[in-house]
């Protein structure tokens, strides 16, 4: 029933000219990614990528559980002076995410190309 | 397809996880013939998940051959959804996650269903039962808003 998740890592570069670290996730985020979410999110070098933005555009479910999962993935990131964006959600989950107070610790941008624009 | 007042559906799910997504479709099914906006089915479709979730959790302890009911029950103007486990009830009301207690680490990063729930329905109302005769629930609704429909 989970649909697997998969998630990618690509190196951008935003209009600043900074490298950005593109976490994209697919499939199911739910307390079954958790591997695939923070694991993924772990094993990058803490003092090489800086700004990392996560792209929600091929996520098909998202529950309370992956919510969680991402604001472990803040909580890293502020103790280890990276900056996090969001960017890909659908309308709901802008809106959910902006009712949990995400938006306190991570930008939502509507898709990659706004997110790179602005990074 | 004529949609009724008074139709009703009933489906039972495994305590699973992964099978909320089945009562998701449903309840986004009977939304959606009752000519709920996409967003109104967005919010249903999350409150769903999440109240079969918390029932296959606590209400159930992730005891797969003890199932979670859903009854979706078309009324005039409105849509509800009763979600039943064999627990003994969740405590209600749940508060609003607090991000920078979260993110400081004084409160769990998980545990946000219950408030996801109350947030985007109209309705919320957790019964307790005796987690043997009596069934605990939870029950949903949505209101259609004539002006916004």
């Amino acid at each position: 029933m989970q649909t697997a998740n998969k998630v990618s890592q690509q190196q951008l570069t935003g209009a600043s000219g900074q490298q950005i670290t593109c976490l994209r996730f697919n499939g199911d985020i739910s307390s079954v990614s958790r591997d695939a979410v923070l694991g993924t999110y772990q094993a990058l070098d803490k003092a090489s990528h800086k700004r990392i933005l996560l792209d929600f555009k091929g996520v098909e479910y998202l529950n309370s559980s992956g919510i969680a999962l991402v604001i472990q993935v803040l909580m890293e990131a502020s103790k280890s002076d990276q900056t996090v964006a969001i960017c890909g959600l659908t309308p709901h989950f802008t809106k959910v995410f902006t009712m949990v107070g995400i938006t306190k610790y991570a930008t939502l941008y509507p898709d990659e190309a706004a997110a790179l624009s602005a990074l | 397809m004529t949609v009724a007042s008074g139709s009703r559906v009933e489906v039972r799910l495994p305590s699973r996880l992964g099978f909320e997504k089945v009562a998701m479709s449903t309840a986004a099914g009977m939304a959606k013939l009752m000519g709920f906006s996409e967003d109104r089915i967005e919010d249903l479709k999350t409150a769903v998940a999440e109240a079969c979730i918390n029932a296959m959790e606590h209400g159930n302890q992730m005891n797969a051959s003890i199932p979670v009911s859903v009854v979706l029950s078309m009324k005039p103007n409105e849509l509800e959804v009763k979600v039943m486990d064999n627990g003994t009830g969740m405590e209600v009301p749940a508060p609003a996650p607090d991000i920078d207690r979260k993110m400081s680490g004084e409160e769990e990063t998980r545990g946000m269903g219950m408030f996801l729930i109350q947030a985007l329905v109209d309705e919320a109302e957790w019964v307790s039962g005796t987690g043997t005769d009596e069934q605990s629930f939870v029950r949903l609704v949505i209101r259609m808003n004539k002006e916004s429909e």
